[in-house]
């Protein structure tokens, strides 16, 4: 009986081993969360507001807006956001939500390409993000996104640019610490896009996780890039059961 | 994207020996400057203070990652500190403290930086001069 009791509950006491996941936002600055908890304060909800827009606008020499195949977002994008990146069978590779919706653009709406970081591209991802605001994060399962996970998690474990510092060094053992005035926070993405203060403007996790290259000397991939999408695959992993905040209000 | 113009190479690093945890033997034949070593270590050439306190140097902001640095210089002699500056890792290979001389062995590391140290070997003597006055 004594044994099976252990039994049942090891998992319990493997989970209490494992803090779980703090979100960004627990580290932030009670001005910062205020202004990401209303939605009439939050600059995000304007990216937010233009990706709407976008989705009823006919683009392209489809004359197709993205509400013209999916309809209503918040019914047909409701949690989408919360399992990217993952495999897309046509595109033949592990996608994020920003290339998901690029290639809709290009090959479905036949529209000039929206590129990495455009206004456009930003409000579009922060739309479709924004109806899975709540949900919790789901690691993509296909053999392709494991595998790139695999990889993405041994880059985030190497020393990296004349810093010589992994992700792993400041957002697993120095979250809550001050860089200067700065709290590190664990690292997750679940707010992305995010708008922070220090950008004045809505940005993509890629761009954040290139900042964090360029803060250690390291040569940051380029936007798109594979290593950027397999360490948001393993960031996904890490974030364990977080909810997409999008659109997060950062420092 | 805007053409990164090339950096002027940087001279090969000077040789050193390490006895134990110090370098006795300075790294560069210069009249180390305790002033200099103050603007280096509360600059963004050092960037020391990004991680740890040092109250003497008047900043406002420092970090907390690291331990604060006053009194090392009772603590630990100019030789045991040119090492921890030098390359902290040969002493606790697990430190997240960047080895501030050194150019081999690093990955990655962006074209601006490449064959280049954090600090040069005259900018570590000031820093060494300066440290040993946190007594």
């Amino acid at each position: 009986m004594r044994a099976l009791c252990m039994l049942l509950l090891w998992p319990l006491l493997l989970a209490a081993q494992t803090p779980a996941p703090r979100s960004g936002l627990e580290f932030a600055s009670a001005d910062v969360r205020a202004l990401q908890a209303d939605d009439f304060a939050n600059p995000g909800m304007l990216w937010v507001a233009r990706g709407e827009k976008l989705w009823n606008t006919p683009a392209g020499r489809s004359a197709t807006s993205c509400a013209g195949c999916h309809r209503e977002a918040p019914v047909s994008m409701k949690g989408v956001a919360a399992r990217y990146p993952r495999f897309d069978r046509e595109a033949g590779a592990v996608l994020n939500l920003e290339a998901r919706i690029k290639r809709c653009r290009e090959s479905r709406q036949q529209a000039e390409a929206l590129p990495h970081e455009s206004e456009d591209l930003l409000a579009l991802t922060a739309y479709v993000a924004h109806q899975s605001r709540g949900q919790s994060l789901v690691p993509a399962k296909d053999v392709a996104s494991v595998a790139a996970r695999e990889r993405g998690r041994e880059q985030y474990f190497r020393r990296q640019g004349q810093m010589n510092l992994a992700c792993m060094h400041c957002h697993d053992r120095l979250a809550g610490r001050k860089l200067l005035s700065d709290t590190i926070s664990e690292g997750h993405g679940n707010g992305y896009p995010a708008y922070r203060l220090e950008w004045q403007a809505l940005g993509s996790l890629q761009r954040r996780l290139r900042a964090c290259f360029t803060g250690v000397r390291a040569e940051a991939p380029a936007f798109g890039a594979p290593e950027l999408i397999e360490l948001e695959l393993y960031l996904v992993q890490r974030a364990g059961p977080l909810r997409v905040e999008t659109p997060a209000v950062r420092r | 994207m805007q053409a990164v113009a090339a950096e002027p190479a940087f001279p090969p690093l000077a040789a050193f020996r390490i006895d134990g945890d110090a370098i006795h033997a300075p790294l560069a034949a210069i009249a180390a400057d305790v002033q200099r070593g103050r603007d280096i270590v509360a600059s963004r050439d050092g960037n020391c203070l990004l991680c740890h306190a040092i109250p003497e140097t008047g900043a406002r902001f420092m970090g907390d990652i690291a331990l604060p640095l006053s009194g090392v210089g009772a603590r630990l002699s100019a030789a045991q500190l040119r090492l921890r500056v030098v390359d902290q890792a040969r002493l606790n290979p697990d430190t997240v403290m960047p080895s501030y001389y050194k150019v081999d062995g690093l990955h990655r590391v962006a074209p601006a930086f490449r064959g280049r140290p954090i600090l040069s070997a005259a900018q570590i003597e000031d820093v060494v001069a300066f440290l040993q006055t946190l007594k």
